[in-house]
């Protein structure tokens, strides 16, 4: 897919005040739709194999998952559960933070919130952005978090890339980063791979507020029940005070 | 002889009138609903910028309310509190709702005090004989900053923990005792587990009671001397044959079936928050706080909730601490002090002159520029702005006195507009 939409987060950061985090890189737009369940369903089948190695998401409940995802009991247990976990547990993993720490420098996040703190954009970005960076423990860095711990997971489906810089006449000599150039492709073409991480986006956003699609569809119904209701009173108030000279 | 459904009713309203009267004669129930509803003469021309005052109420009732249900969820520990949190928002039935109607609420809340403050300023309704009524308003603010100070910490996420280190560490700033008073509040040499329990003590009793207790007296206090009006009239000083005032409409069932219209309203703009933007793109939940409390890594950019941020301003406008530190205390402090400092005999802004019209309308921009600044990360920019915004911040009040005496008001009217 063509970067169709850049938002400059500095942008973002303004529009949200308190926001998390000002980055130089620019973030892509996600364009990931919570209301898609089939991409949930594949964004959580992506997220236990890539991600639950490492990432717990703690405050996920599998049954939940599953009834929000519309899985029965049996594809829950036969795809997202590997570890004899029960229906009704958190997706916990078993590696310990004080393990984590020593073996990556830190202990990798926990992501039930991640696409609340960050932004889906952000997530959606920093996916597709690891190059390759010799002098890193892990042998990439990544665009979007320079020096971050994290190996590129996805390599196999993405392949592996390096950063072009161009070097930028207007601000000095310093080099401005400009594309990236895939040195050695993936099983998937560029758009799939934009897809798959787009599920996994997707899969995150649910995640981080499962009740966002209830919350809303009961919006709509309150307002329209306060409408009716404000016609009411609307007409009571009139009716009280057409005496008042 | 069968008794018929008249019968029934006639024999209902005898009883209750008789229980009506036994309540009378050990509490002055009919008194109260006299003197506080029924026969509470307010002014009929109240505006828009009347009804933020019952709106305030619903919202307090609202925070109240939901306060408690999330007390029954909520655990005030540094290990469990964020889970908690989050165990509301996914676990407990309509535990989303009532989390997002109290975060939305604190926020809703200031908006509402704010406009209702406002109110007071336009139509001067700090001055004589309603200062008293003012002041108590200026301790409910106070109870309330108070309140979501404390409230905001619990959340437990690294922007509650490190927006609390800051504002703990203002008072840091105090000369000789400062570092020990910081400890006091904290109990802790820093935000501990220690500050998270006593926080919750505050938010949960020790500040609703206090402002329950101010919300009635400041009620009390306004119905004792009635409400001002946009015009800015005594309705009192014109009394028809009943001794009622003729620009006077009864509080219920008139105001209040207004005010039934004003709730709903906003009702449903507060709904629309907490349904479709529960976080208000950050603003009224902050981005970094959906990553719990960090002790050794601070958020990006740390900033108070945009409540706070006109104050915080001004503390970040003065390069030296304690400066900025008394200034922030004494930006607030000086709402106190309007019915004094405000000369002008006239109260409403319809018929002030053009001196006050320019100096309140400076002023609300002042403030607002103030909590965009606030917000910003600070910047070479950002500190000039809010050195000359604070300037101006301070200029409405100390040059009141002069500016006020000097206004050429024109007549107001003997009768409310209508």
């Amino acid at each position: 897919m063509v970067r169709s939409v850049v938002i400059a987060f500095a942008l973002a950061v303004g529009f949200s005040g308190g926001a998390a985090a000002q980055h130089e890189a620019e973030l892509d737009a996600a364009n990931n739709n919570i209301a898609n369940t089939a991409s949930l369903q594949r964004g959580a089948k992506y997220f236990v194999n890539y991600c639950m190695g490492c990432h717990s998401a703690k405050y996920v409940r599998y049954n939940r998952l599953a009834a929000d995802l519309q899985l029965t009991e049996q594809q829950l247990t036969e795809n997202l559960m590997f570890t004899g976990e029960q229906p009704y547990d958190t997706m916990a993993i078993a590696m310990r933070p004080e393990d984590a720490e020593r073996w990556f420098n830190v202990a990798p996040p926990d992501l039930s919130l991640i696409a609340r703190s960050r932004g889906t954009d952000y997530i959606y970005t920093f996916l597709r952005s690891f190059y390759v960076a010799p002098n890193r423990p892990t042998g990439v860095d990544n665009m979007v978090l320079p020096g971050t711990s994290m190996p590129h997971v996805l390599w196999p489906l993405q392949g592996i890339q390096r950063a072009v810089y161009a070097t930028d006449a207007e601000h000095g000599a310093g080099q401005v980063f400009e594309r990236f150039e895939l040195v050695r492709p993936g099983e998937l073409g560029v758009e799939e791979f934009n897809d798959v991480v787009r599920d996994i986006v997707n899969f995150l956003d649910y995640i981080s507020e499962p009740v966002k699609q209830q919350r809303q569809q009961l919006g709509i119904r309150v307002i329209g029940f306060l409408l009716v209701f404000l016609l009411i009173s609307f007409m009571l108030k009139k009716e009280i005070w057409k005496d008042v000279k | 002889m069968a008794s018929t459904e008249a019968d029934v009713f006639d024999r209902l309203g005898r009883g209750l009138s008789a229980l009506g009267a036994w309540i009378d004669d050990r509490f002055p129930m009919t008194k109260l609903i006299k003197e506080h509803a029924t026969e509470y003469y307010a002014s009929k021309n109240f505006n828009f910028w009347y009804g933020f005052g019952v709106i305030a109420t619903v919202v307090l009732v609202i925070q109240l309310v939901t306060g408690i249900f999330l007390t029954m969820n909520y655990k005030p520990a540094a290990e469990d509190a964020f889970a908690s949190v989050e165990y509301i928002m996914r676990d407990v039935e309509w535990g989303w709702l009532i989390r997002y109607l109290h975060s939305t609420g604190a926020s809703a809340f200031f908006i509402v005090v704010y406009l209702h403050m406002f109110r007071g300023l336009l139509y001067g309704s700090y001055k004589k004989p309603r200062e008293l009524v003012w002041i108590i308003g200026m301790f409910i603010y106070l109870s309330l900053m108070a309140e979501a100070f404390f409230g905001y910490l619990l959340p437990w996420g690294n922007m509650s923990y490190w927006g609390a280190q800051v504002i703990v560490s203002l008072f840091g700033s105090v000369p000789f005792v400062g570092n020990e008073l910081a400890e006091w509040i904290r109990g802790d040499f820093y935000i501990s587990d220690i500050t998270l329990n006593r926080f919750f003590a505050f938010h949960v009793i020790a500040v609703p009671l206090m402002l329950i207790l101010l919300v009635v007296v400041h009620i009390m206090a306004l119905h004792e001397v009635g409400s001002n009006n946009p015009d800015g009239i005594e309705i009192k000083e014109h009394k028809g044959p009943g001794g009622k005032p003729i620009d006077g409409v009864a509080f219920h069932p008139y105001h209040t079936s207004k005010d039934l219209v004003i709730v709903i309203v906003f009702l449903i703009a507060f709904s629309a928050v907490v349904f479709f933007a529960p976080d208000m793109g950050g603003y009224f939940l902050e981005h970094a706080n959906f990553e719990p409390a960090d002790p050794l890594r601070t958020p990006e950019h740390i900033a108070p909730v945009w409540y706070f941020t006109p104050f915080y301003a001004i503390l970040r406008a003065v390069p030296n601490e304690l400066i900025g530190v008394a200034l922030m205390g004494l930006a607030v402090i000086l709402f106190f002090f309007l019915p004094w400092l405000d000369r002008c005999q006239v109260k409403s802004i319809r018929y002030r002159g053009w001196i006050y019209k320019v100096a309140l309308a400076v002023f609300a921009i002042t403030f607002i520029a103030l909590g965009y600044l606030g917000l910003q990360r600070p910047s070479n920019l950002v500190a000039r702005l809010s050195l000359l915004f604070t300037i101006l911040y301070f200029a409405f009040f100390a040059l009141m006195p002069f500016y006020t005496r000097i206004e050429k008001t024109k007549p107001v009217p003997t009768r409310v507009t209508w």
